[in-house]
């Protein structure tokens, strides 16, 4: 009886319970030494780049800092306006030392070869002032008091309360702006935030047609892949192993492999086509614009995307028990009634699962909107990599990608709650 | 899926409708990738079947883009077909040079992927793993981010760590090819690890293995085929990557997907159509190859098909 009360030892004399803690940790830090090497490499080729892309989104100094390319000097720019709008609430009328801070800093820029970084920061907002930051800064030397009128004098858009409102945004580094432009609004010369005029509201626009576009492919995903999943469920295994083929095939298919076939079958004159006009369906001279449109996105991306449909809806219909709906058509049911009220509810998560999946990956989609889109089926990863490659404005760039990566992170999360990522299957 | 013999005429026209449909549906499914495959031997640059190819007539068709593949970018293609032909078609056509650059920079990022996946599989499989899921989460996340973001991060990373001046040849290439595989690597690997017999690892130590041995001869022959389809998974996934190219790639790093993504926007030649059936037959190959392992690891697992 006495030994019960005794703790229980290992036996070099450790009590168990500190020797099990300690056993339990080794192994815990055994298996995270194992993932630690993965982990260190994803955080630095992955999720770094991605926090210093976020970082542009909020931080551009292209009106606060010049850096000299060949000896990496940094030198502070538009320091004496920066003091003046730190001195001055916003909506503060311009006043003769506001011109003469500019006119100030705009010899500083001319001398650092600048004022086309400058003009390049202000003009992503106030369109067509870059040329006016070269053009005062060319003759920033001869300016002479009082410096309003001699500016004014240069171009009369110096005066413009939205320019100078756009000049004390970006005379701080760290700015919101980029992410008010991402989503159509601006601040006004009190610096209140407004829409941008109708003309210039993209942004929201491509949102939305990003989410309906991505929303109507999951959809159409869902009607194609439900038959074709429940036929490959139900047949026995050896002839729908063999059909599993058809849906993995186009999934191994090259991305471009798969785009360029739908160019070539949608295009006016292309196989599609053809054929309605060969068939006598369809005149000659009323070839349909399946391409370069919202169209042809929509097509080829169903195409692209229905294997991850099909292949969550068929390992959750697999292991549906088809005594379920012969019981409920033995109790009168109709085989409709049998669907409806006993089958389709059991294939709901597979649903749930691959509807999310194909959403997160419609709404990043980039390469295929941008080969077949056209001009109005092209989503928003594409306006990213508008602004990275032709615009050049990389921090509406970010902006715009923040809030992608915010929507695609939100539902990830909601797959890992709903579905699990370890259910993630490949074929 | 046989219908019963009690079945109504109703249940019967649906039961032959509904198998209709699903005719359709895996004729779209299959149908545009096979269709590639007759138009790259079409005679004439267009991309329809001609009436001749209709009529099945020998002169609609032709090797002409096959043969373009292979001398566009030669510095004499028009020469007698003989030894310097070929070795002016190796160092100059440039699809040649794009496919040795695929193979480069898909063989490297998928043994990095593969390496360091398989490792880190093992470890979140134990059951002790801390943190298992929200470690999971990140090392899958390279699938899920938007690929357009994942580009515009690592460019912007790139340029500021200069890892074009460090001497590597396709470096960047090559790291951010890895990132975008390793999440298939590990979901396959832990698939095949949840079926694994722990005992087995047990019995290995037990008699006297250390934990490499016991790695190196038990587990590793076991889960064997779950590492090979992941990183031909990971290789698919480099070889087909266009975006991270065109964002961080140099100028001379040419791969296929980019010179059929610059073929398709500047001039889409039916050449484009050879690289592409050329690639399908490639992906029947892998997909051919993947089945055939996906079967013996379940019957290793002992969970035969019927």
């Amino acid at each position: 009886m006495t030994d019960i009360a005794q703790p229980l030892t290992t036996a070099d004399g450790k009590p168990l319970k500190s020797a099990l803690l300690r056993a339990q940790s080794r192994a815990r830090r055994r298996a995270f030494l194992l993932v630690l090497p993965l982990l260190a490499f994803i955080l630095i080729t992955f999720v770094f780049p991605i926090g210093q892309m976020l970082y542009k989104s909020v931080y551009n100094e292209g009106f606060t800092w010049q850096e000299d390319v060949t000896t990496g000097e940094r030198t502070p720019i538009m320091t004496n306006l920066a003091a003046w709008f730190d001195a001055n609430p916003p909506g503060t009328e311009p006043d003769e030392a506001a011109y003469a801070a500019l006119a100030a800093d705009l010899v500083v820029l001319r001398e650092l070869k600048a004022p086309g970084q400058a003009g390049t920061r202000i003009n992503y907002e106030i369109s067509g002032s870059r040329s006016m930051f070269t053009k005062a800064a060319r003759s920033a030397e001869k300016l002479e008091p009082p410096y309003k009128e001699a500016l004014l004098e240069l171009d009369k858009d110096w005066g413009n309360p939205d320019l100078w409102q756009a000049m004390r945004g970006a005379s701080s580094s760290y700015t919101l702006n980029f992410y008010l432009a991402a989503i159509d609004r601006e601040r006004n010369a009190s610096g209140d935030i407004v829409m941008v005029p109708e003309n210039r509201q993209v942004y929201v626009k491509l949102f939305t047609r990003t989410l309906t576009l991505s929303l109507l492919i999951t959809f159409l995903t869902f009607v194609l892949a439900y038959p074709i999943a429940h036929l490959l469920a139900t047949l026995p295994l050896r002839h729908s192993n063999l059909l599993m083929i058809l849906v993995l095939l186009p999934f191994w298919t090259s991305l471009l492999v798969r785009t360029t076939s739908w160019m070539v079958l949608l295009q006016s004159q292309g196989v599609v086509n053809d054929a309605l006009v060969g068939m006598g369906l369809l005149g000659d001279e009323n070839r349909l614009q399946m391409m370069y449109n919202r169209t042809g996105t929509v097509i080829a991306m169903t195409h692209i995307l229905l294997p991850f449909m099909v292949l969550p809806l068929y390992s959750v219909m697999r292991l549906i028990n088809p005594s379920y709906v012969r019981a409920a058509r033995s109790l009168g049911a109709t085989s409709w009634t049998a669907f409806r009220r006993i089958y389709f509810p059991q294939t709901v998560p597979g649903i749930g699962a691959g509807a999310l999946l194909v959403f997160i990956l419609a709404v990043g989609y980039y390469i295929t909107p941008a080969l077949v889109g056209g001009a109005d089926g092209q989503l928003i990863s594409n306006l990213i990599a508008f602004h990275m490659q032709k615009s050049l404005n990389w921090s509406l760039a970010a902006a715009l990608a923040a809030l992608l990566l915010a929507g695609v992170l939100a539902l990830y999360w909601l797959y890992d709650k709903l579905v699990g990522i370890d259910n993630l299957k490949l074929g | 899926m046989a219908l019963p013999k009690h079945a109504s005429t109703l249940e019967r026209v649906w039961h032959y409708t509904y198998l209709v449909i699903c005719v359709a549906i895996f004729i779209f499914l299959i149908a545009p990738i096979l269709v590639i495959i007759p138009l790259s031997f079409n005679a004439e640059p267009y991309f329809t079947f001609s009436d001749k190819m209709l009529r099945f007539d020998p002169e609609g068709y032709s090797m002409r883009w096959y043969d373009l593949l292979l001398t566009f970018g030669m510095q004499d293609p028009e020469a007698p077909r003989d030894g310097s032909w070929w070795a002016d078609a190796w160092a100059n056509a440039q699809w040649i040079q794009a496919t040795k650059n695929s193979i480069i920079i898909g063989f490297f990022s998928t043994v990095l992927a593969t390496t360091l996946g398989t490792i880190a599989a093992l470890g979140l499989s134990r059951s002790e793993m801390p943190g298992r899921r929200a470690i999971m989460a990140i090392l899958i996340s390279p699938m899920i981010v938007p690929i357009i973001i994942t580009a515009t991060g690592l460019f912007f990373f790139y340029s500021s760590i200069r890892i074009q001046d460090w001497g590597v040849p396709y470096l960047g290439i090559i790291l951010a090819h890895a990132t975008l595989g390793i999440p298939f690597v590990i979901i396959t690997v832990t698939a095949t690890l949840v079926g694994f017999d722990h005992s087995l690892t047990r019995a290995a130590a037990n008699l006297g293995a250390d934990p490499v041995t016991t790695f190196l001869r038990v587990q590793m022959p076991l889960i064997l085929p779950g590492v090979i389809s992941g990183a031909l998974f990971a290789f698919v996934t480099s070889f087909d990557e266009v975006v991270v190219v065109l964002f961080v790639g140099g100028l001379d790093e040419q791969t296929i997907p980019r010179q059929m993504w610059n073929g398709i926007r500047e001039q889409i030649s039916p050449a484009i159509l050879s690289v592409a059936t050329i690639l399908v037959i490639i992906s029947i190959a892998l997909l051919t190859v993947v089945e055939l392992l996906r079967r013996r690891s379940e019957k290793l697992r002992g969970m035969s098909p019927g």
